[in-house]
């Protein structure tokens, strides 16, 4: 199994898709209320595995263009089929998934098995009939979208237009319509004249949920813009600008490393958004630019460490960020295999491990606390001892129930509410 | 927990490293922490060079932060100190290529004379007009190697691609050939002389094809880890010292 890159639900929430580094995608599938198997419902098995991206080799600037999936983003369902995007750094594809459970028999020309019937033999004409069969999920690309990124794509993004989405890299946004794959439309250039002027890049972008003509992209310094494609055809200025200023009394030479926004999210109300930086998250109200509305710190105890995780490069891990259908409550992963949850109106947090010691199928997880100094109290696990190698940095909130998806490096763990 | 090939000089605990900047007493440890990161980011930035696929992001906040450390030194004057040592850099307005900082803070490591912390132009965008001399004596040519990839911003531009590894390379090598003449000759006595043919090597390079991680590299450090001359181990420290760091990463 290969290391899981990114996880999401679609929009009902039956279905789970992840992305792996090698090119992979494993659509998991809820099983439907059963009888005879009570229990069942809740269980995600697997739908269909197809490789998405293969790795390939840029000749005209001798680079390789590594296959991991970056982002998986669903499309909303029109008909039977499924729609996905999936993206490495290059190259997007649309991807359709059907099923087949019907096969036709009784052709006149061919046998069951192929063979041409020998036109002697053909006594009389038959329609065929459809019979059932086994049921068959085939993935197929119906598009790609490519030659548009110099740089590495970050975050894709479908509209709620249902006709358009956006893909970013570290310096451009692009606006594609999902129906045209030779053209798409530039709307954020921040790339400088000269690249020695280079200071910030984008590290992630999103449609508004609501009002198809604004989205938003955060960048390597901490900043969020908000642009609205109603203004102009190129958004190199932003509507809104959101900005923190920086608290002078912790300023250290890590200060702007850690600032850096690994993801944001807007709230499925599409009043509030979310960001992650290295050790919080934070909420941004869209009508309130100067600072965010709340602030929560995922793992304070590692900011006397920042040195160490400096030079590991652990600081540049890219943590994500979800909110749960309501928006009440936000999750988020961090080191040693923990993830983190806020909930807003309680301001209550709890830390749990996703692992195959403390996740026997069924078991209620425990909550788990990280002791900062001093005493190490029974259960807890210090500092020194969190193993930075297992990093959760996916995850992803069920649409409507509480079903949470956790991509532990090469394991998915799915939890869910206890079930009186 | 972390560490893999750098020095551990780290200061966990720096913000109470800061607090007691006001004391005279503790501002030469700072000096030497602040030093260090320097080190270690311009370590960082010289392993982009040389990976396929570098980060562009995490460049990019690695040379913000190194251009932080180096305003924070111009201002309370380290920068001076060590700038009239050296061998012809006057202005403090400008700052040196991340490839010689890297070379002359690891001599400076080694108690040599440290040429320059000259000019910090982002060595990214190919710089036709930089100083292409520094090149090697002893080797023959140096045939710069067609598949690396070297630039970190700009990945537009092929020629100055090559030509920035080439920069890079020279330097690396420069350094061993800057070393006392005795230890040249050390370095080379009692080698088969075909191993240690830079030809020979930078071949082997770019016989593969594919850069991943590990394959070029292995190529890279093979003649040095077959070396039966324990003296060109230490010599050859500084190439060891980034093979291993990018072996590991």
């Amino acid at each position: 199994a290969d290391i899981i890159s990114t996880v999401e639900f679609n929009y009902s929430g039956d279905l789970l898709a992840t992305g792996d580094k090698g090119g992979r995608v494993v659509i998991f599938q809820r099983e439907q209320e059963n009888k005879s198997r009570p229990l069942s419902r809740g269980e995600y098995n697997v739908y269909s595995t197809f490789q998405s991206h293969e790795p390939e080799f840029d000749y005209l600037k001798s680079l390789e263009i590594e296959e991991k999936i970056n982002k998986i983003r669903w499309l909303p369902q029109q008909n039977a089929a499924h729609f996905l995007l999936s993206t490495n750094d290059k190259t997007i594809k649309l991807w359709k998934i059907s099923e087949r459970d019907k096969r036709a028999e009784g052709y006149n020309l061919k046998d069951e098995d192929g063979r041409l019937r020998d036109p002697v033999r053909i006594k009389e004409l038959r329609v065929p009939t459809l019979k059932p069969m086994d049921l068959m999920v085939e993935a197929s690309p119906r598009r790609i979208f490519a030659n548009a990124h110099t740089y590495h794509i970050n975050s894709i993004s479908v509209n709620s237009d249902y006709a358009t989405y956006l893909s970013a890299d570290d310096l451009r946004i692009n606006l594609w319509h999902l129906e045209v794959t030779n053209r798409s439309f530039n709307i954020v250039d921040i790339k400088p004249a000269n690249m020695e002027e280079l200071t910030e890049v984008i590290t992630a972008a999103e449609f508004h949920p609501q009002q198809c003509n604004v989205f938003v992209y955060s960048s390597s310094k901490g900043t969020i813009r908000l642009c609205d494609m109603r203004s102009s055809a190129l958004c190199d200025r932003h509507s809104k600008f959101f900005e923190e200023p920086e608290d002078p009394s912790s300023r250290s030479f890590f200060s702007e490393i850690i600032s850096s926004i690994s993801d944001v999210k807007f709230s499925h109300n599409g009043r509030y958004m979310m960001t992650r930086d290295y050790l919080s998250v934070k909420v941004w109200d869209l009508n309130m630019e100067n600072r965010p509305v709340e602030t929560y710190q995922v793992h304070e105890y590692l900011r006397s460490k920042l040195c160490s995780l400096y030079e590991n490069d652990c600081i540049f891990d890219k943590f994500e960020c979800c909110w749960n259908g309501l928006d009440s409550t936000i999750m988020t992963g961090s080191y040693n295999n923990f993830f983190r949850m806020f909930e807003r109106n309680t301001r209550r947090d709890t830390t749990l491990e996703a692992s195959r010691e403390s996740s026997k199928s069924r078991a209620i997880l425990k909550p788990r606390k990280v002791c900062t100094g001093g005493k190490r109290k029974k259960d807890e696990i210090s500092v020194d001892s969190l193993d930075f190698n297992k990093k959760i940095l996916h995850t992803a909130w069920h649409p409507t129930e509480n079903f949470i998806a956790v991509a532990a490096t090469n394991n998915l763990y799915l939890f869910q509410d206890k079930v009186n | 927990m972390f560490v893999r090939g750098l020095k551990r000089k780290c200061f966990d605990g720096e913000e109470d490293i800061e607090g007691t900047l006001a004391g005279i007493k503790a501002i030469p440890s700072y000096n030497l922490q602040r030093q260090s990161l320097l080190d270690m980011s311009l370590v960082k930035l010289q392993l982009c060079h040389m990976l396929v696929e570098p980060n562009l992001c995490r460049s990019v906040l690695i040379a913000n932060t190194v251009r932080q450390i180096q305003e924070e030194m111009t201002q309370d004057g380290t920068w001076q100190m060590i700038n009239t040592q050296s061998t012809g850099q006057a202005s403090l307005d400008r700052l040196v290529s991340t490839d010689i900082l890297c070379r002359s803070s690891r001599e400076q490591a080694e108690g040599k004379h440290v040429p320059s912390y000259g000019t910090f132009s982002k060595d990214f965008e190919g710089d036709q007009g930089q100083d292409r001399s520094e090149t090697m004596s002893t080797a023959s040519s140096v045939q710069a190697p067609r598949n690396l990839q070297s630039n970190v911003w700009e990945m537009e531009n092929p020629q100055e691609n090559k030509g920035n590894f080439q920069k890079s390379l020279d330097q690396i090598f420069e350094t061993l050939e800057n070393k006392s003449p005795n230890s040249v000759e050390d370095l080379f006595s009692e080698v088969d002389n075909s191993y240690y043919d830079l030809d020979t090597m930078l071949t082997g390079m770019m016989s593969n094809t594919k850069m991943g991680h590990c394959d070029g590299l292995e190529t890279f450090s093979s003649p040095t880890n077959t070396a039966s001359n324990s003296n060109c181990k230490s010599d050859l420290n500084e190439l060891d010292h980034i093979v291993e760091i990018l072996v590991e990463s």
